[in-house]
This record gives structure tokens, C-alpha cells and sequence, in this order.
């Protein structure tokens, strides 16, 4: 079908259209015009640098008034980056109306070639590069071809292997947290132990392990102690004997670290005992031991046996015993 | 001789007396451009590129990228007395202690998703227009390089606050590191020097974002512009233009004057929008705390596409022997976006392939005039943009009254639905705007006008193109379907197997086209007429 | 100043001063305790004895409520029965115009009250009378301006409250169409109640667990996000990236390729 058409005429191509003169090009006066409008456009450029200089010395950053839309705002940061907007914006708007209105624009005309060389040069060049790998002998001596190539792979090793003290090896640190039997569950922020009567029924609490005498908090731990405790009704759990002894009188507790990429997963429900990652949406379902019903998460949450001390406190039955927060390859499954 | 004049001849002279430069300077400062707005797409990313690297070193002024722990004394009351580390401090100090400091980190950060968008809108224009044919390929290569890059560099950009939404993203992409099969959690602890979050990321990520990474993009571009100056740029079908020649403006005055210009436009647009609008409020998210996270934790609009595919992802996980393998991180976050860009980069090949198409190409297509091209371009759009929509799930439920569950299964679906539709949408569209432009040709434009004929009937006047929007809307190829031989010379029946199979349908399906009308076909219109 | 001050103040730095003045205003606070226990509540209520509160609330209990909650509130379907729920739980659904609900959707939506603060009292009286609960917090208890902490009402806002109510309070989504509703622009009063009740799907946060003192912080902090200027130009709703995505795609990219149209047209 197409093949036909190619053999018909075309329509021709009638050549680049007739200059169209621009007015500034035949009236002086539109040129005049046109050179006062680059000037004023360039006044305003500076104008502008001058507000960017009063803002930045003078507006005190403390002057907020309000603009529909934006509401209160602060003068000093919106004054100085408008002068500055101005200043560099009303430069380019005049240089462009300048080589719009005043300089030459008539369309010029290139010649453009095929980048492929004549089929001589070519040839040249193709022998060149075949007498140039004979001189070095890469046909023949491939032993020489082997072992740099060894040589090469070889040394791409030691930048490899500099970085290993980039840190250390994980060993078992994924696996392990700071809860061991009988830590105190204590709340976070505050540092407070908390006793079961001191959760209503619906209530949650975010809590950390209690810190032993003189030793600190790091972030890396919260990352993998964070815990969320939620109160329901004993009856409301649908968990095996197992699980149902790691809860105490209604009180259950879950890994804050989302089991698909680490986030913490705090949003409970109270009438679904849903509870939610804000990150990707899995959706884990607290009534039974954090199954995920919803989202890309594969695995519950882990959850966290606890019981009371002799003092009545809240206290981790065991450590979790699985790890916490997100897969990794040696996750012992 | 003018004073100028003089002094233009002088540093000429200056310059060609120890280069022997001025007959290829000559040249060049006579380089010709072509002049469309859509090839100023590029110039918004290279302008933006340079907005980055000066706000950029200004912020470096201030900034201590360090996760030592401080405790902030700065002049933001809400966050006094609260324990940070000192990157998180130092930005704090950036944006309410140095004079202009909040407006910089807004321009730095307004700028990089300027130049983010603009790399995708530029792609797209490179894409659908076939600017990436023969012998612009390397280029095509550097580009998606540089897109690569950039999202890279972006996601590094904003997590150095170390606040708690970017915070939050670091948690994300340590997990992505983590879930690599064997070297996953050896990987982790070697980039952040121990456990997550440790005290080595941010100080790391600080060398790259600053240095490592701008050098490779210097570099890259400027490979980028010194072939787009070599191979001269290509230019849009017109009359006059043709695969020989480049119609445009000079580089000096002109070009320079506008292409500086728009330099300055593209600075006063970014100071404007960091003067007027609000971006990554790091003092209301407060410092990063494993413990804590805010409802609605999105990334940029970049990595957005890459949050919703993770989201979307099923909840797929291999446990045996010991070892784990979490599906649902890794096809979402790292084998769907490899091989989607792996196509992209070598789709120039493909086409070429598929073609059989090995010429050199200067005039640009018309995106109607390669309907399969321009659906490919559309599917793949849909698809980002459907992810996208998921990455934004929660916020579009509670805006537009959904549920995240029913976005979610929308876009579960509609992730393997839609481009497949909008494949087939986007052709048929192209064809029947060809079969428009057809009909223009040969009939006329509209006017509108309408005529009673002597005898009562009404016609609508035609007007009849010019010749030169005749030559605009005809002068496509129209390109044959490759043969593919049924056997060859020593009569072996169907050579190239499958592949070949493949590749006669794939070119088949390439060259459907509306053919275009030809200055015979009017001739005979005509004469039929009257 | 008189002779008796004075003399008092001379005994000021004795070491017996400082048990003695805590031992007398302990007692004097159960003192008064006491007294004000044994009166009604308020000055308002002095009018109203309690008992016909009670009633009032109970009539406009059967007329407005019973309907779902059950003739005794006892609850039915999704109601839930209010017996224990207590008067802060009146307090906020009623007086943030949740309850009574305008339709069985999803979750009761805040709007412009229906009943007014007597009758919302009342009601809040009659179902305290049914169970005990958490009472109504009034103003007085409110001392969040005094004694609140902004910065660390901010950390326990980040810990407690941002994974539903976003970093700024501007709420955000939960599963099935459920979401948290923002905290800006709510009354103090109604948020405590919040707090110390856990309406609809939000938790219940304990006295214990987050301290009356603690939740007064978090009351200052939220009451200074709500007062904050924009610090940096438009807040463009304080939800995170996507709208800032949005704007430089729409204004930003739009604005330069306008530009750039104009920059390629040819001059006349």
C-alpha cells in the first residue's frame, strides 16, 4: 500500500516561507520603542536587586502579614526572594526581548552532511586500527590478552575489598534487641513503668525497654525496641493458647517496626483492632497476633510475651523470639 | 571601528595569536539552532542544573552533616531544648538563623524538582518526537543515565535534613538494601557503618550528594552538550527543512542572548516559587526517631511511582532452608524498575531493530506520524502514572472521599489494565488524526462559513491549504514492513526462526499507518470535482 | 507593708517554713476540696440542681438518641451502648456535633453542633449518672498556655498522635474510608476529651501513660502549630510531598514552557 504511494509525486516542497519583516525592523520608532521597553525591563531587574538589599538588611524576621491564599507570611522571606525573582527575571525578560525585537531574525540556513565518512577514508581508517592491533599483537599472543585481562579483573578487587571497613559485619545484631526477661516496659517519652490497671479498655501506649543504670538510648536501638501496647477485652483475642499467655489481662504488645520495611506501625483502630503502616498501607489485625489482612507485608508483626513483676510493673515475659523490623536473606525463618 | 568593535577584534586577535582557533571559532560562533519551545525543555534542566550547584554550595556554608546528637538552641521555639543530631540542627539553623538561608534551601529544592520534571518532560519530547534516532543514540543512553541519576541524587538531596520524613525514607531504602538475597544485610551494615539508622549515613551520603555525584552529572553533560553541538540539533518538518540542512538562529547574538535570557528566567522563576511557596518543612516534621512516623509518608514526586509499586505489591515472601527472600520488596523496588529502565535505554535499539531502520534521521516525527512509537511512549506513562496515583493513596482518599483499600485494588488492577488500553487508545488516535490531517489536504480546512448553493442546498466552504502546510502534513515517510525472507538462498526454510517471526510482526505492527495523500491523488480530486 | 507580713517573712528561711507551708496548704486544699465536692459543680449548675439535669438530659436522650443508642443506652447495632462512657465522651461527640449522626456512614463527621451547651451538659449528666467515666473537662482544667511544654509536646505529639493526625495535625487516612480527622482549628476542651475517651477508631491515652501534664504539652504544641505563620510562603496544605509535586509540575513547569513559547515566537 505505502510502497505505491512513494512512487507517486509528493507534494513539493515550496522552499523556506518569505521573510516577514517585524515591525521594529521597518519603523524606527517601533525600534526606539522596543529599545525603552528592554531598558525598563532591565530598570526593573534593578529595581528588584534593591528590594532583595532592603529586605535582607532592614525587614526584621519576625513581620508577618496576611495574603489571601497564603495566609500570614513572613515579609522578610517573601520580600527578599521576590527582589531576588525580579532582579534575575527581568534580566532574562529583556535580554529576550531584545534579541526578539532588535536583533536580526532572519532564518539562517545550514548545511548539514552525513557523519559517515567517504568510503576511502574508511578503508584507511580500518586498516590503521587492524595494523595497529597487529603491531601489538593481539591476534597472536593471547596469553599476554589472557592475564592482563585477569590482571585487570584482579585489581578491581582492592577497591572491593578497601571498603570493607566500611562497618561491621552484621553477625546476630538483626536477630537481637534490648528486651530480655524481666525488663520493665516503660513509656516513650517519659520513662515511666507502667502497671496493666493503668490502660483502659481501647487504650495504647507507645513503650521502650527500661534503660539499665548508666547506659544510654540510642536511636539504633529505638529502631529495633520500639513497642506499642494495646488493651481490648480478653475475650475480643482470637489467639492460640500460646500467644494467649504472652498477652497479659488484655494487654497485648507488638514490634513498632513494620515486618515489611521498617516504619513504625502505630496506627491502631480501636473499634477494628486494625492497626496500619503509614508508609505502604499493610494492614495487620491485633486480634489475631497481628495477622497482616491487607498490603504488601508478609509476615505479623512480632509480638512481645509480656507479664507483671513482683511490683505490679509491666515486664517482658521473654525476649521476642523472632527478629524484628524488616526480611533480610539469613532471616531465620 | 566602534569602541566595541575594537575591543571584540583586539581579544580576537588575543586569542587566535596562541590557539590558531578563529576559523573554527568562526564557525561555531555562527553555529546555526533551531528555534521550538519544546527544545527549551533541555535548557530548563541544564539551567536548573547550575540554580543547584550555586544554592547548592551555599547551603554547604552551613550545614554540618553529622548525626551526632545535639541539643537544638536555634530561635525555633517549638523544637527547643529537644535532642537532634547536628545535620538536623545545622538545616534548622540554615532556615531561621542565616538571613536567606530558608529562602536557599527552598530555591535548592524547588530547582531539583524543576530539574526533575524538566528531564521527564524533555525525555518525553526526545521520545515522542524520535529525536533519540540514528546518530543521537549515545545521547538517548547519557540522558536516561542522567535521569537515573537524578532521582538517586534527589532521594540523597532531601534525606540529609535527617528529619523525620526523610528520615522515614532512609528507613525505606535500608530495608530495600537489607532485602538483596545473600549480601542483603552485609550490605546494609557496611553502608550505614553498623545498625540502622548508626552514626556513617548521612556524613556518607553527604560526599556523594556533594561531590561524587554532581562531578558524574558535570561530566555527563557536558558529553551531552558537546554532541548535541557536533551533530547540530534536529529540527521539526516545515518547508525548507530538510534531513540536509538545520534552519535556525545563529549562536552569537541571538541564540546567546535568548538561551542566557532564559537562564535568568529559569533563576527568577525558582527564586519565585522559593519566595511564595512553602517546600519540605523540615522544622514542622521534627528530627528522625525510628520510634515515630507522620501519616502521609511520601517521597518526592521521582521516587513516587517507586513508593507506589511498593505499596501495590502483593504480599509475597520465600521462607525455606533457612533463608529468606522478600518478593514483595524486591520485585516492586528493584526488579520492575530495572527492567523498565533497561527498556528505556535501549529502546532507540529495539526500534532500530524492529525497523530495520539503520538511516540517520535530523527531521523530527510528528508523534501522530509514528502511531506505535507514540503508543509505546503513552503506554509507559500510564503505567508510571497509575503507580503514582498509588503513592498517593492516602492523601487522594481522604481529598476525594475513597478508601486507600479501593485505590489500592484500582491500581492494582489498572496497573496491568490500563497501558495496555491506553496502548491501543493512543494508536487509534494517532491514526484517525492522520486520516484528519488526510482530509485536510485533499479537502481543505473548515471554515465555518456556510454557503447556499442556487439550487438550495447548503455546503460548508473548504479553504484550501497553503502549499506550505500541504508539504508540513505530507512530507512523513511512509515506511514499508520489513521482509522477513521465507527461506533463504540455499532454500532453508524460514532462517531467522522466532526471532524473525518476531520481528515481521513487531515491524508490521510499527508501519501501520494512514498513507498520506500525494500531489497526484489531489490532481485527480480535483479533476473529479469540476 | 504591715508589721504582720513582716514578721511572717522573717520566719521564711526557717528550716521548719517549708514543710509547715506545704503541710498547711495540703490541708487546706482537702479542705476545700471537700467543701467544693459538697457543693454542685459549677456556678451554672446551681440553678439547675443536678437531679433535673439529669432529667432534662435524660428527656432529650429519648427524643435525640435513643433511637440508636437503645431506650437505656444500653446500645444496639452499631451503637454503641454508653453506659460508663462518661461525660467527656458526651462532651465531645455531641459537642463537636458528631453525634447525633446525620447518616450511618463510615464515621460521624465533624459539624455545627446540635445541641447547645446546656443541653449538651445535660446530656453529659445523664449518661455520667448511668455509669461512672471520665468527666467533662472545663476551661479551668485547661491551664495548657501555663504549665504546658511546647517542644516536648511536640515530641509526644510526633510519638503518639502524627502516624494518624500527620507531623502539622492535619489528619490523614486509615483503612476502609476511616480517617483521622485534623486537629486544627478544634477546641482545646474537645481534643483533651479526645485524649481521655478514644472516640470511634482513636485509641484511648491514659493519664498514666500520658501524663494530665504531658497532655497539656501536646494541647500547647498542637495550639502553636495551629498559630504559626508560614514560615516559608504558601503551606500548600502541610500534607508532605505530593502537592508540592503537584505545584511544580502545574505552576512551575507550566510557567517556564509558557516562557518559552513566548521566547520562540516569532516577533511581528
Amino acid at each position: 500500500m505505502s510502497d505505491e504511494f512513494n512512487q507517486i509525486a509528493k507534494f513539493e516542497d515550496p522552499g523556506l516561507p518569505e521573510h516577514v519583516h517585524r515591525k521594529t525592523d521597518t519603523d524606527p520608532k517601533a525600534a526606539d520603542l522596543a529599545e525603552r521597553q528592554v531598558a525598563i525591563l532591565f530598570i526593573l531587574s534593578a529595581l528588584g536587586t534593591v528590594l532583595a538589599i532592603y529586605a535582607y538588611i532592614f525587614i526584621k524576621d519576625d513581620v508577618f502579614f496576611f495574603i489571601p491564599i497564603m495566609g500570614d507570611t513572613n515579609a522578610h522571606q517573601l520580600f527578599l526572594g521576590l527582589g531576588m525573582a525580579i532582579s534575575l527575571l527581568f534580566i532574562g525578560l529583556g535580554l529576550v526581548h531584545w534579541a526578539k525585537m532588535l536583533m536580526p531574525d532572519t532564518e539562517v540556513i545550514a548545511k548539514r552532511h552525513e557523519f559517515r565518512s567517504p568510503d576511502e577514508d574508511r578503508a584507511d581508517f580500518h586498516q590503521t586500527i587492524k595494523e595497529q592491533a597487529a603491531a601489538a599483537g593481539l591476534g597472536r599472543r593471547s596469553l599476554i590478552k589472557r592475564t592482563l585481562g585477569l590482571a585487570l579483573g584482579f585489581s578491581a578487587l582492592t577497591p572491593l575489598v578497601l571498603l570493607r571497613d566500611l562497618g561491621p559485619l552484621p553477625g546476630k545484631d538483626l536477630e537481637k534487641t534490648s528486651w530480655k526477661r524481666g525488663t520493665r516496659l516503660v513509656t516513650d517519652p517519659g520513662d515511666r513503668p507502667i502497671r496493666p490497671e493503668d490502660l483502659e479498655i481501647g487504650a495504647v501506649a507507645q513503650v521502650l525497654p527500661e534503660l539499665e543504670p548508666g547506659s544510654t538510648r540510642h536511636l539504633s536501638d529505638i529502631a529495633k525496641d520500639a513497642v506499642l501496647l494495646i488493651r481490648l477485652r480478653p475475650s475480643e483475642f482470637q489467639l492460640d493458647a500460646e500467644r494467649l499467655s504472652w498477652t497479659y489481662d488484655g494487654i497485648i504488645a507488638f514490634s513498632k517496626i513494620c515486618s515489611h520495611m521498617g516504619c513504625a506501625v502505630a496506627l491502631y483502630e480501636q473499634q477494628t483492632k486494625h492497626l496500619l503502616c503509614p508508609c505502604h498501607q499493610s494492614t495487620f489485625d491485633v486480634t489475631r497476633a497481628a495477622k497482616v489482612i491487607f498490603g504488601p507485608s508478609a509476615r505479623p508483626l512480632p509480638q512481645l510475651s509480656i507479664t507483671v513483676d513482683a511490683d505490679g510493673y509491666l515486664v517482658a515475659q521473654n525476649p521476642f523470639n523472632e527478629p524484628v523490623g524488616p526480611s533480610y536473606w539469613e532471616r531465620p525463618s | 571601528m566602534k569602541k566595541v568593535e575594537r575591543i571584540g577584534v583586539n581579544v580576537a586577535g588575543y586569542v587566535d595569536d596562541r590557539t590558531g582557533a578563529a576559523k573554527w571559532l568562526r564557525k561555531n560562533l555562527t553555529k546555526v539552532f533551531p528555534d521550538h519551545w519544546s527544545f527549551m525543555l533541555g535548557e530548563i534542566v541544564l539551567y536548573s542544573f547550575i540554580i543547584l550547584l550555586l544554592s547548592g554550595t551555599f547551603l554547604t556554608f552551613w550545614f554540618d552533616p553529622s548525626q551526632r546528637e545535639v541539643v537544638y538552641d536555634g530561635s525555633y521555639e517549638p523544637l527547643q531544648d529537644i535532642k537532634m543530631s547536628a545535620a538536623y540542627a545545622s538545616a534548622l539553623h540554615i532556615s531561621f538563623d542565616v538571613r536567606g538561608g530558608l529562602l536557599m534551601r527552598q530555591i535548592h529544592h524547588w530547582a531539583a524538582l524543576i530539574f526533575m520534571a524538566g528531564m521527564i518532560a524533555h525525555l518525553m519530547r526526545v521520545f515522542f518526537t524520535g529525536a533519540f534516532r540514528k546518530p543521537r543514540e549515545a545521547n538517548w543512553l547519557i540522558g536516561v543515565g542522567l535521569v537515573t541519576l537524578g532521582i538517586v541524587e534527589g532521594f540523597l538531596g532531601y534525606s540529609l535534613p535527617d528529619d523525620l520524613l526523610s528520615g522515614t525514607g532512609i528507613r525505606i531504602a535500608e530495608a530495600i538494601i537489607q532485602a538483596l538475597p545473600v549480601v542483603g544485610s552485609y550490605l546494609a551494615f557496611f553502608a550505614f557503618g553498623g545498625a540502622f539508622p548508626g552514626e556513617a549515613f548521612i556524613p556518607r551520603i553527604f560526599t556523594v550528594h556533594v561531590l561524587l555525584l554532581p562531578a558524574i552529572f558535570l561530566a555527563l553533560i557536558t558529553i551531552h552538550l558537546m554532541l548535541v553541538w557536533y551533530q547540530k540539533h534536529t529540527q521539526y518538518p516545515g518547508p525548507g527543512r530538510t534531513e540536509k540542512n538545520v534552519v535556525g538562529y545563529p549562536l552569537m547574538p541571538i541564540y546567546m542572548a535568548k538561551a542566557g535570557g532564559f537562564f535568568f528566567i529559569v533563576f527568577g522563576v525558582t527564586a519565585f516559587l522559593g519566595a511564595v511557596a512553602s517546600i519540605n518543612p523540615i522544622w514542622l516534621y521534627g528530627p528522625y526517631n525510628p520510634g515515630q512516623v507522620t501519616a502521609g509518608s511520601q517521597p518526592d514526586f521521582y521516587m513516587g511511582w517507586l513508593d507506589g509499586l511498593v505499596r501495590m505489591a502483593p504480599p509475597l515472601e520465600t521462607a525455606a532452608f533457612g533463608y529468606t527472600i522478600s518478593w514483595n520488596i524486591l520485585i516492586p523496588g528493584l526488579i520492575i524498575p530495572g527492567i523498565l529502565f533497561t527498556l528505556m535505554a535501549l529502546y532507540p535499539f529495539i526500534e532500530s531493530w524492529m525497523t530495520g531502520d539503520k538511516r540517520e534521521h535530523h527531521l523530527l516525527e510528528r508523534p501522530r506520524n509514528n502511531p506505535n512509537r507514540t503508543a509505546i511512549g503513552a503506554m509507559s506513562l500510564s503505567f508510571i502514572l497509575v503507580v503514582l496515583i498509588n503513592g498517593g493513596n492516602d492523601l487522594i482518599a481522604t481529598h476525594f472521599s475513597l478508601t486507600i483499600n479501593q485505590i489500592m485494588w484500582f491500581t492494582r488492577i489498572g496497573v496491568i489494565v490500563i497501558p495496555p488500553m491506553v496502548f491501543v487508545i493512543t494508536k487509534r488516535i494517532c491514526l484517525s488524526l492522520q486520516r484528519a490531517d488526510r482530509e485536510k489536504v485533499l479537502h481543505g480546512r473548515e471554515t465555518g462559513r456556510l454557503v447556499m448553493l442556487p439550487h438550495g442546498e447548503f455546503v460548508e466552504v473548504h479553504e484550501e491549504l497553503s502549499a506550505a502546510e500541504k508539504f508540513t502534513l505530507t512530507q512523513h515517510e511512509q515506511p514499508m514492513a520489513l521482509q522477513v525472507p521465507n527461506s533463504d538462498a540455499n532454500g532453508v526454510l524460514n532462517p531467522q526462526g522466532l526471532k524473525g517471526k518476531l520481528r515481521a510482526r513487531l515491524s508490521q505492527a510499527h508501519v501501520e499507518q494512514v498513507s498520506a495523500p500525494s500531489a497526484s491523488e489531489a490532481k485527480e480530486l480535483e479533476s473529479g470535482h469540476h | 507593708m504591715n508589721a504582720g507580713v513582716k514578721r511572717l517573712s522573717r520566719y521564711r528561711r526557717h528550716r521548719y517554713a517549708a514543710p509547715a507551708l506545704l503541710i498547711t496548704a495540703l490541708i487546706s486544699l482537702g479542705a476545700t476540696f471537700q467543701v467544693a465536692s459538697a457543693l454542685p459543680n459549677s456556678s451554672r449548675m446551681e440553678s439547675t440542681p443536678k437531679s433535673t439535669l439529669i432529667e432534662e438530659g435524660a428527656r432529650i436522650f429519648a427524643q435525640g438518641c435513643s433511637s440508636c443508642h437503645g431506650l437505656n443506652a444500653e446500645g444496639a447495632g452499631i451503637a454503641p451502648s454508653l453506659i460508663g462512657v462518661g461525660a467527656a465522651s458526651v462532651d465531645f461527640q455531641v459537642g463537636t456535633g458528631r453525634m447525633p449522626m446525620a447518616d450511618m456512614s463510615q464515621q460521624a463527621m465533624r459539624k455545627d453542633p446540635i445541641y447547645n451547651e446546656e443541653e449538651t451538659a445535660a446530656l453529659a449528666a445523664y449518661v455520667a449518672s448511668l455509669a461512672p467515666g471520665p468527666a467533662a473537662i472545663n476551661e479551668a482544667q485547661l491551664t495548657y498556655e501555663r504549665d504546658g511544654n511546647t517542644a516536648e509536646g511536640g515530641e509526644l505529639f510526633r510519638t503518639n498522635c502524627a502516624m494518624c493526625h500527620n507531623f502539622a495535625g492535619q489528619g490523614g487516612a486509615l483503612t476502609q474510608g476511616k480517617y483521622a480527622p485534623t486537629v486544627m482549628g478544634v477546641e482545646a476542651k474537645h481534643i483533651y476529651e479526645a485524649m481521655i475517651t478514644g472516640p470511634q477508631s482513636m485509641p484511648v491515652f491514659s493519664d498514666k501513660t500520658i501524663t494530665p501534664e504531658e497532655k497539656l504539652s501536646i494541647l500547647k504544641w498542637i495550639k502553636s502549630a495551629e498559630s504559626e505563620p508560614n514560615l516559608g510562603g504558601a503551606s500548600l496544605g502541610r500534607t508532605g510531598p505530593v502537592t508540592e509535586g503537584l505545584l511544580v509540575w502545574t505552576l512551575g513547569l507550566g510557567l517556564l514552557i509558557g516562557i518559552a513559547v513566548w521566547l520562540t515566537a516569532k516577533a511581528r
